[in-house]
C-alpha cells in the first residue's frame, strides 16, 4: 500500500510529468488556453493512460519477454498499442457514452501522438516487468493514473494562469506562447519544492 | 522545385522549434548539454530523413484512411534502428538521453513532415526537406543546450570553464524551469526580431 502512496504522490507532485519529466508538452501548451477544455483533455489522457499502461504491460510481459522481443520490438508495438486503443475507445464511448464522448471527442485523436502516454508505458517498464504479473500490471496501471492526474494538475493550472494571462499587458513579443513558457517556468520551479518528499 | 529554398526554410524561416514550435519535449529535456542535443538532434534527424524518403516512396500505395498508423510504423521501425546502432556505439550517450530516444517516434515534427510534405512530394524533395528541417532542429538544440550548459553548469562540451567563471553558474538553469524558461526567453528574442523586421 505504501508502494501506491509513494507512487502517487511522486507522479502527481514531485516527477509531475509535464513540469518535471517534460513529457505531453505540446497539449501542455497547446490545450490550456480554457479551463473546460484542460479538464477535458486531462480526463481523457488519465483515462487512454491507465488503459494503455495496462495493456502495454500485458504485451510486454506474457509476449514480448517470453519470445525475446523487448528489446526490438517494444516502441513499435506500444506505438501501435495506443493507437488502436485510442480508436477503440473513440468507438465504444460514442456508442455507450454519446455526454462523455461530447465533452472528450475531440481531445481522443491528440492522443496518440501524446509523448506523455508513450513515455508514461515506457517509464518503469523494465523494474516493474521484473514482479510478478498482476503485481506488475496494478503498479503499471496505477502510475498511469497518477500521471494523468499530474498532467491534468498542470494542464488545469496553467490554463487558469492563461485566462488571467489575456487581460496582462504583455509586450508584443512575448504574447502567446513564450508567456506561456515563462509562466510554466515559474510552476515548475514551485513543483521543484517537492522534490526530496519521496 | 527550388531545393535551397526546401532546405534553408527548415533553418531559418519555418525553424521547427522555434517557429513551428513542433517537438517542445525534447527540445527541453535534453538541452542540459550540448553533448546531448546534438546526439539527440543527429538522431531525429536520421529518423526524420529515412521516413521522409521512405513515406514518399510509398504514398501511392498506402491507403488514406490508414496513412497515420502507418507512417508511424515507419517512423518507429528507424527509431528501433537508431536505439540499436546507440546501444552498440554510443552506449553513453544513450543512457543520458533515456526515455527520450524511444519517444522520437512521438515527435510532432517527424510525423508533421510525414503528413505536410513527404506525402505529396517526390522522395528527393523529402531528402532535402527531411535534412533541412533535422537541421534546424539540430541547430535550435544546440543553441539552447548551450545557453543552459554554460549558465547551468559552468562549462561548454563538458569542458568546465575552471574556478573563476564556474562560481557565478545557476544550476536551475539544467533544471526543469531553467529549460522553460530559456525557451520561452528566446522564442520571445525571436519574437521581437521578426516583429522589427516587419516594421522597418
Amino acid at each position: 500500500m505504501q508502494d501506491y502512496f509513494t507512487l502517487m504522490f511522486g507522479m502527481i507532485f514531485v516527477q509531475n510529468f509535464v513540469l518535471n519529466q517534460f513529457l505531453g508538452i505540446c497539449p501542455f501548451i497547446g490545450v490550456s488556453k480554457k479551463r473546460d477544455s484542460a479538464i477535458g483533455m486531462g480526463m481523457a489522457v488519465i483515462f487512454v493512460m491507465a488503459l494503455a499502461c495496462f495493456a502495454t504491460m500485458l504485451i510486454y510481459k506474457m509476449v514480448l519477454i517470453p519470445f525475446g522481443l523487448d528489446q526490438y520490438l517494444d516502441i513499435i508495438s506500444f506505438i501501435l498499442i495506443i493507437a488502436a486503443l485510442v480508436q477503440f475507445v473513440e468507438i465504444v464511448m460514442k456508442k455507450a457514452a454519446p455526454d462523455l464522448y461530447q465533452a472528450l471527442g475531440i481531445y481522443l485523436p491528440l492522443i496518440s501522438t501524446n509523448c506523455a502516454v508513450l513515455g508514461s508505458t515506457q517509464m518503469r517498464m523494465t523494474d516493474y516487468a521484473a514482479l510478478s504479473l498482476p503485481d506488475a500490471l496494478a503498479h503499471n496501471t496505477a502510475l498511469g493514473i497518477f500521471g494523468g492526474v499530474g498532467f491534468t494538475l498542470a494542464l488545469f493550472l496553467m490554463a487558469t494562469i492563461r485566462e488571467r494571462l489575456e487581460q496582462a499587458p504583455v509586450p508584443p513579443a512575448l504574447r502567446g506562447i513564450p508567456v506561456a513558457f515563462l509562466a510554466a517556468a515559474g510552476m515548475a520551479l514551485s513543483f521543484f519544492g517537492f522534490t526530496g518528499i519521496v | 522545385m527550388n531545393l535551397s529554398k526546401e532546405f534553408f526554410k527548415g533553418i531559418f524561416r519555418e525553424n521547427p522549434v522555434f517557429v513551428l514550435v513542433l517537438g517542445m519535449c525534447p527540445t527541453l529535456a535534453v538541452t542540459t548539454s550540448v553533448e546531448k542535443a546534438i546526439g539527440m538532434g543527429l538522431a531525429s534527424t536520421f529518423v526524420l530523413v529515412c521516413s521522409n524518403v521512405i513515406i514518399s516512396l510509398i504514398k501511392k500505395v498506402v491507403p488514406d484512411e490508414v496513412r497515420i498508423p502507418i507512417f508511424i510504423v515507419v517512423i518507429a521501425t528507424f527509431v528501433t534502428l537508431v536505439r540499436m546502432i546507440m546501444a552498440a556505439y554510443f552506449p553513453a550517450l544513450k543512457a543520458a538521453l533515456g526515455i527520450f530516444l524511444p519517444l522520437i517516434v512521438v515527435n510532432c515534427i517527424i510525423l508533421g513532415r510525414a503528413e505536410a510534405f513527404a506525402s505529396k512530394s517526390n522522395p528527393f524533395a523529402s531528402l532535402i526537406d527531411g535534412l533541412g528541417m533535422g537541421i534546424g532542429f539540430t541547430l535550435a538544440l544546440m543553441l539552447l543546450g548551450a545557453i543552459r550548459e554554460i549558465l547551468g553548469a559552468g562549462a561548454i562540451m563538458g569542458i568546465p570553464f575552471g574556478e573563476g567563471l564556474g562560481t557565478y553558474t545557476q544550476t536551475v538553469f539544467i533544471l526543469a524551469p531553467g529549460g522553460f524558461l530559456t525557451l520561452g526567453l528566446l522564442m520571445g528574442f525571436f519574437n521581437y526580431l521578426a516583429i522589427r523586421k516587419k516594421n522597418r
